[in-house]
């Protein structure tokens, strides 16, 4: 059965709102989308919709007691509660660099954490 | 450490940085950022949230990344820096006077100053919100610090009050670290943050947000129990029949952000009563010679791409003004706000300016126009002297135009330049 799902486009700031009829994951005709981009988002905000996601993990010595971080690519939307549950778990050391790994292949999707700044020791 | 530099930047967010390292880069000798934190980067630090540096990097990338990169390359460059100091004072002759925990009280000459202080927050008491006056309510930018920098959570139950980015944003964040965010509220009747905002951190944790809604009254002691919703009208009047109480611990304000220029005052510095920041020329320069603005302390962005373009003018203006004494007067021209246009800056063009290099309009629309509009610079005789279209016109998001070079002989006749959004015929 074909449904329409409608979806805010935010591959830029313009926000187009899409249109999307689909079958299942099967899309049959998008519209509203000002440009090709936003064809390319609504395929995947259906099929395997993805976020950059940024939080932050606990640091040992640093001159703050947390450092950012980020997915190095768009996370599966799906995962993201589990994903900052694990991040509450996670400890590094300080110093930290900026893109040091402090999780490895997050929930076996092969992404991995890395932080978004150096965190120097304290001195 | 010495005593006269060719230029001090006040603040080491990206509009300082941006202003250190452009001095640098145009000839000034010795630079010097002071900053009151204990590192340089300013609100980038606690912005951990990706989407910077798309516009000059092409990149997506988080506040502290973002930061970082400038805070090396300035560091590359030979910038002087004193952290953990806070400037008391600046006179129209530019005497800086500061203090610091290691030298005390510190009096500094600059040649040329640059205004980086960014903006602050407004407050409860700044919006009049009734009601007792129990913990938890925060600004959604102090809230962000505690979540994202020192690592406490300011409560477990929320309302977000105003649908600002940084409130959105918050929204997010909280959710991730396992609060619960009950309702975002906005007073207006459109979303006063970016459209991908709302998308990405209200739509996708299934965060309601309700518009033309505010917080009616605080409930709680001696702390926030919950919060009394109501539904207003086009003048912001409650509508009776409409009242919701919320139960919450904390309540977080995102209602718009101040330019700071309490330090601008006291240097003779002129403010604009619609930007609340300094009236500014088109290389930043305010009313007081030598004196240079960037950034969120002349007007407040929505990208921090667009400030750290404002640092590179204003900091280029400043070594040119270090080194020349003074930067040769030239005939200027007033950008005045017309139709639907609520501010635009710079507020003055020099004219001479265009022979080089475009120059950067910005300006925010009065109300909303959802359909294709024209955006238009024209002088006093209704003559077009730049234009560009635009699908729609939001007060939320800046609107950018440049003006070419091309226009130059067009602009030396000009005796006021009025710029215009209007929908497209």
């Amino acid at each position: 059965m074909v449904e329409t799902s409608e979806i805010i486009c935010v591959a830029c700031p313009k926000g187009c709102l899409l249109q999307v009829k689909h079958e299942g994951k099967d899309i049959v005709e998008i519209v509203g989308a000002g440009c090709r981009r936003g064809k390319e988002y609504a395929i995947c905000e259906l099929q395997d919709p993805r976020r950059m996601v940024a939080s932050t993990v606990r640091v040992r010595g640093g001159l703050h007691s947390l450092v950012p971080v980020y997915t190095r690519e768009g996370f599966p939307k799906p995962l993201i509660p589990q994903l900052a549950r694990e991040l509450r778990q996670v400890e590094v050391t300080a110093p930290v660099k900026i893109n040091q790994v402090v999780l490895e292949d997050a929930l076996g999707t092969g992404i991995d954490i890395i932080a978004s700044r150096d965190m120097p020791k304290i001195t | 450490m010495k005593h006269t530099y060719d230029v001090i930047v006040i603040g080491s967010g990206p509009g300082g940085l941006a202003a250190a390292i452009a001095a640098k880069e145009n000839g000034a000798g010795d630079v010097l950022i002071i900053e009151r934190d204990i590192e340089l980067g300013g609100i980038l630090v606690q912005c951990i949230h990706n989407g910077f540096g798309l516009e000059i990097f092409d990149e997506d990338m988080p506040g502290p990344t973002y930061a970082q990169h400038f805070i090396e390359k300035a560091r590359g460059t030979g910038v002087d820096t004193l952290m953990d100091t806070m400037v008391l004072d600046i006179t129209p002759d530019r005497t800086v006077y500061a203090i610091n925990k290691s030298q005390g009280y510190i009096q500094l000459v600059a040649r040329a100053i640059v205004l980086a202080m960014g903006c602050r927050e407004r407050t409860r008491a700044q919006i009049l919100l009734p009601g007792s006056r129990p913990a938890g309510v925060y600004t959604a930018g102090t809230a962000q610090r505690f979540v994202n920098v020192e690592g406490r959570m300011p409560g477990e139950q929320f309302v977000i009050l105003g649908s600002g980015d940084i409130g959105m944003i918050m929204a997010r964040r909280l959710t991730i670290e396992g609060a619960k965010v009950k309702r975002v509220l906005e007073i207006m009747p459109y979303l006063t943050g970016l459209t991908r905002n709302y998308v990405q951190c209200l739509l996708d944790y299934g965060i309601t947000l309700q518009k033309q809604r505010t917080v009616n009254r605080i409930i709680g002691r001696d702390r926030v129990e919950a919060i009394e919703a109501v539904s207003v009208d086009e003048s912001w009047n409650p509508i009776p029949g409409t009242k919701e109480v919320i139960p919450c611990d904390s309540l977080l304000l995102s209602v718009g952000l101040i330019p700071e220029n309490e330090l601008s005052k006291k240097a003779g510095v002129l403010l604009d009563p619609v930007t609340n920041g300094p009236y500014v020329d088109d290389r930043f320069m305010t009313n007081v010679p030598g004196i240079f603005a960037a950034g969120n302390v002349v007007h407040v962005y929505d990208l921090v791409d667009w400030v750290t373009e404002a640092g590179y003018v204003a900091g280029k203006g400043a070594a040119q003004f270090a080194q020349a004494e003074a930067i040769p007067e030239g005939k200027q021209v007033a950008l005045e706000a017309g139709e639907n246009v609520r501010y635009v800056v710079p507020h003055k063009l020099t004219k001479a300016s265009l022979a080089e290099e475009l120059v950067r309009l910005q300006m925010r629309a009065v109300t909303p126009i959802e359909e294709r509009v024209l955006v238009t610079v024209e002088d006093q005789d209704g003559e077009v002297i730049a234009k560009k279209g635009e699908p729609y016109a939001r007060p939320g998001e800046i609107i950018s135009l440049t003006i070419k070079p091309k226009s130059f002989e067009a602009v030396q006749k000009a005796v006021k330049l009025t710029v215009n959004v209007r929908k497209r015929k």
